[in-house]
């Protein structure tokens, strides 16, 4: 299997933690230039940015809040200055403001639709001259979520933000496959990250019991499968990949 | 070079279809662009006549006559 991405370029977004973090380092260990996005880690994104020049590969951190049209056109300028091309992009940055329905204010709902499902928008948009120019295919690869796929308690914003995404994957692998342009999804279930570490003690007993491989995924795991959508895997496009140790939601 | 030849030029490069077959009758359903070609043919067009092209006016484009006379009209 080839999973070589030598002379590419990639921008992850959301790249300084979690599942984004790892990817950056997967990809830039298959040999492509980085592009970290960041919005507030600047600090933990300068170390994904030191950890993969001391593994040899080119990297370039870009703060942007993906939900401003602006700052994702600023991002996808900086990578084309920089690294003259662009050739994969990750969607990946997203936040969670879980709440009952009944609870959930306005700023609850808006805030996570414009980071989740319009920073995807804003992001893909942005790099959509450059690729279509380059006339050399491309790969999108935009981080969804189980609960985009099953729903869940709480998180009626996140869940139709994540839903949203995967009807955009599925639209655009339709639009771009006459230009070798692949676009996928992955799901991930419950995964080792800052994000998931803010649940209680409790539903982690109650998720494990619930998840086939009895265990949380690691941001590895989910990069790996992200890497392979990125790299090799050139007759799959418009897919979901749960990637979730066949959790039962 | 007249705007005439560069926009054949132009649309020749993009769609990968000879100058020669390019008259100003020739539709693009004639050179079997898709909506995705049409699109990219006018991002070259605003790139090198420095202009901006709406969707209503891309909407209008149906022959290569069209977009010389539409350029025409702009420089």
């Amino acid at each position: 299997m080839k999973m070589d991405l030598k002379g590419k370029t990639a921008i992850v977004t959301g790249a300084s933690r979690g599942i984004g973090r790892a990817t950056a380092l997967a990809l830039a260990k298959a040999g492509a230039d980085i592009v970290i996005n960041y919005n507030r880690s600047g600090e933990a994104a300068e170390e994904v940015k030191a950890e993969i020049e001391a593994a040899g590969s080119r990297a370039l951190s870009v703060r942007a809040d993906v939900s401003s049209y602006s700052d994702c056109e600023a991002l996808a300028s900086a990578a084309i200055d920089h690294f003259k091309r662009i050739d994969i992009l990750i969607n990946n940055a997203g936040i969670t403001a879980d709440n009952l329905l009944i609870r959930m204010k306005p700023d609850e709902w808006s805030s996570v639709i414009d980071t989740n499902l319009t920073g995807v928008y804003n992001c893909t948009r942005a790099v959509m001259r450059p690729l279509l120019k380059q006339k050399s295919g491309g790969r999108i690869i935009n981080v969804a979520s189980v609960s985009g796929i099953y729903g869940n308690t709480g998180q009626a914003n996140y869940a139709a933000a994540k839903g949203g995404v995967i009807a955009f994957t599925k639209s655009l692998a339709k639009e771009l496959g006459s230009r070798s342009i692949t676009v996928n999804a992955v799901a991930p279930g419950f995964i080792e990250t800052d994000m998931t570490g803010e649940l209680t003690e409790q539903f982690r007993e109650g998720v494990l019991s619930r998840i086939a491989l009895g265990r949380l995924g690691r941001a590895e795991e989910v990069a790996e499968v992200i890497l392979f959508l990125a790299s090799s895997a050139s007759y799959v496009t418009g897919q979901v990949i749960a990637v979730d140790g066949c959790l039962a939601l | 070079m007249s705007v005439d030849a560069k926009v054949k030029g132009i649309i020749s490069d993009q769609l990968e279809v000879a100058v020669e077959k390019l008259s100003m009758e020739t539709t693009f359903e004639d050179i079997d662009a898709d909506s995705l070609d049409i699109v990219e043919l006018v991002m070259a067009l605003e790139e090198e006549f420095d202009l901006e092209i709406s969707d209503q006016e891309i909407e209008n484009i149906k022959t290569v006559g069209d977009v010389i006379k539409y350029i025409e009209s702009q420089v």
